[in-house]
């Protein structure tokens, strides 16, 4: 039954983006469409996926002093394969993601599910904890993604949504720079605004 | 002369034009957490100009005569990190040591800077040379240095901000967060306008 409190915990109640607030460059930057969002977001589930196994399997061998150097050198291996993996097998998607991948190394996601979690629980406690959180990472990417998407061009995953008379003229500003600022803000208010109306 | 004015021309692209937080989104996360505080702001940024530049040098360094010469490339992101991290703490020793007084200033911010995703990005950024500038020592450390000054910039200008909106009467749900975004895509939007700067 805990297990799956780990696992339910990352949509909603500790969602990393929404909640915690954490990961915010990677959250800010690549969610101009759903496709980046969605890239994005698998990938550091996958890091944190393999860096929360080998945090928790290595944890009782590893001098507490030098542990978060450990953990730097393990989470930037994986993410130095999905960094090789994208180039061969999906180079559009890699060249679009660009500096963002190498930088999944510094998500504070990763570091922070490693030094909190992982360091202190089982391996399959682990990794029920790094599937919560990724997917729930990856479910705040996705929404930021849509919303930008479809105001900024219309479109969702590159599907005609709004008629063609928004697509001529979309409001451009929403899947520049300034866009995704606003638009987390707003989300973040109404999320506020839920909690507070829940309790 | 010619030397000169390539230097202000990268000087007004990284301070302006291509601004590390409102352009590029990296380095989100001191910008969003330590911009409540007027003072607080320039001890980060400066404890961030000095680290960028630091990092400039020595990762083109371990670049030009360690992964080049050996063929390692693929090693950049886990090397870079790693000397990221032995950096600050170098540096913090050092500060430390030889000059108290600054040490107090900048002393809490140093250790924060290590998951500062701005300062793997410049190392990064400085090797893909996009700018159309040389690549070579003296310019991935001004590059370093006026990335790590457009940071600054932006972060102060946002704790002035910041510490004003202290006495405005908000909706509660706007309150922290929501509203620091909403400021920030403001300011992304105003920043917007030097895109149209061209030499």
């Amino acid at each position: 039954m805990t297990a799956m409190k780990e696992f339910t915990k990352g949509f909603i109640k500790e969602n990393p983006v929404f909640i915690l607030v954490l990961g915010m460059c990677p959250t800010l930057a690549v969610t101009s469409s759903v496709k980046d969002a969605l890239g994005m977001g698998l990938s550091a589930t996958f890091v944190l996926l393999c860096s929360n196994i080998i945090v928790s399997l290595i944890k009782g061998i590893v001098p507490t002093k030098i542990r978060i150097p450990m953990f730097i050198v393990v989470i930037a291996t994986f993410v130095t394969i999905v960094d090789m993996a994208m180039a061969a097998f999906m180079p559009p998607l890699h060249k679009s993601l660009g500096l963002f991948i190498p930088l999944i190394v510094v998500n504070c996601i990763i570091l922070g599910r490693a030094e909190a979690f992982a360091s202190k629980n089982n391996v399959f406690m682990s990794v029920m904890d790094a599937l919560g959180m990724g997917l729930g990472f990856t479910f705040a990417l996705v929404v930021l993604g849509t919303i930008r998407e479809l105001l900024g061009a219309g479109k969702i995953l590159g599907f005609p949504i709004l008629p063609q008379v928004y697509q001529d003229s979309p409001m451009l500003v929403a899947i520049l720079a300034p866009g995704a600022f606003i638009t987390l803000g707003f989300i973040l208010a109404v999320i506020n605004l839920l909690n507070k109306r829940g309790k | 002369m010619e030397l000169l004015s390539q230097i202000m021309i990268m000087a007004v692209g990284a301070i302006f034009i291509n601004n590390f937080v409102l352009a590029k989104f990296l380095g989100i996360c001191p910008y969003l957490g330590v911009s409540k505080k007027l003072d607080s702001a320039l001890g980060m940024g400066m404890a961030v100009i000095f680290v960028m530049t630091m990092a400039s040098a020595i990762t083109w360094l371990i670049q030009s005569y360690l992964l080049v010469p050996f063929n390692i490339e693929y090693l950049q992101t886990i090397a870079f990190i790693l000397t990221i991290a032995s950096l600050v703490q170098f540096v913090e020793m050092v500060i430390q040591k030889n000059a108290p007084a600054l040490y107090k200033s900048l002393g809490v911010f140093l250790p924060l800077i290590t998951t500062n995703c701005a300062v793997l990005g410049v190392a990064i950024l400085n090797l893909t040379a996009d700018n159309g500038l040389p690549y070579n020592f003296g310019f991935s450390i001004l590059n370093g240095f006026f990335s790590g000054v457009g940071f600054t910039v932006v972060l102060v200008l946002m704790a002035g901000i910041r510490e004003k909106l202290e006495y405005a009467e908000l909706p509660a749900s706007m309150k922290g967060m929501p509203i620091a975004l909403i400021i920030a895509g403001s300011m992304a939007l105003a920043f917007l306008g030097f895109a149209g700067l061209k030499f």
